[in-house]
């Protein structure tokens, strides 16, 4: 059952993709469509890793849910963001979650497909429900006219050690960042004693 | 493209992360809802501050909020290869020494 699932669920992906590049087009033209492709990347990628039932390959497809994040990032002017995302989770994040997924043994028959699509018309539905509700009575705050995107890199670097801007969140963020990666490699060492060497009883 | 087109895409998302770490049975499939929920949670704040007046606040908290990620996982992975090595399985439910 699951296998025959398996085209029917990439042909809806297919569709809603084009559907998403035609709304783009439909709506704002060039900018639009390039909206409607980070977005259907980010989805996309989003979906097949609740779908697929191998987890290298929901790894691999995460792949696309932060690549199309930073295009998003880009399309909203935050250039320093989009690099930053790609930089730290397409490699560093993603580079962990595969070491994860390579020292844990394989289960296919984990993934259950009920869960999965129920979990997903539910979570949806709400979403949907919420949105309704939100939509029609909630006036965001802004502004109409957009300022031009311009890059912002040397004012990011000057607000991290400015003292009136982030220099404190910044020192913190480096210490977390220290403690945590100290903390990670504690946890995940092995102790010499629990190694044992194969060789010990022949040489005994 | 204008600030509802994001927020939408941003609760899409954050959807779909819900029902990665809810839906699968295995600690590396919640690692990587996480990851989807905080993407989210950024796409909200870089939205929210294009659309308002394109000051610095948005962007300067998605930065720490990817920092914090980069840890989280670190120290997530770590903890994934421990369970693994104390109770020979990565599923959830059964890390449970403490129930009797």
């Amino acid at each position: 059952m699951d296998d025959k699932l398996q085209k029917p669920f990439y042909a809806a992906l297919g569709v809603i993709t084009l559907g998403l590049l035609g709304w783009g087009a439909a709506s704002a033209g060039a900018q639009g469509i390039a909206f409607g492709l980070f977005t259907a990347l980010t989805l996309g990628g989003s979906l097949i890793c609740v779908w697929e039932r191998s987890v290298v390959r929901s790894a691999f497809s995460l792949m696309g849910t932060f690549t199309g994040v930073a295009g998003l990032f880009l399309l909203l002017g935050a250039d320093f963001l989009a690099v930053a995302q790609i930089l730290i989770y397409v490699g560093g994040i993603l580079a962990l979650i595969l070491f994860g997924v390579m020292l844990s043994p394989p289960d296919l028959a984990e993934r259950k497909l009920s869960r999965v699509l129920g979990g997903l018309a539910l979570m949806l539905g709400a979403v949907a429900w919420v949105g309704s509700k939100v939509a029609g009575t909630v006036a965001w705050a802004t502004t109409d006219e957009l300022p031009e995107p311009t890059t912002k890199v040397d004012e990011i670097g000057v607000a991290f050690l400015d003292p009136e801007g982030y220099v404190v969140p910044f020192e913190l963020a480096a210490m977390i960042l220290t403690v945590a990666l100290v903390a990670a490699v504690y946890i995940a060492r092995r102790k010499a004693s629990d190694l044992t060497d194969p060789r010990a009883e022949e040489r005994a | 493209m204008g600030l509802g087109a994001y927020i939408a895409v941003s609760a899409v998302l954050f959807a779909i992360g819900v029902v990665c770490i809810v839906a699968r049975r295995n600690m590396i499939y919640v690692l990587m809802g996480i990851e989807m929920i905080l993407n989210a949670a950024n796409i909200n704040f870089v939205a929210f501050n294009r659309f308002n007046g394109d000051a610095m606040d948005g962007r300067m908290f998605a930065i720490f909020v990817i920092i914090l990620a980069a840890a989280e996982a670190a120290v997530a992975l770590g903890i994934v290869l421990n369970v693994y090595h104390l109770f020979e399985s990565i599923k959830p439910g059964d890390v449970d020494l403490m129930r009797d």
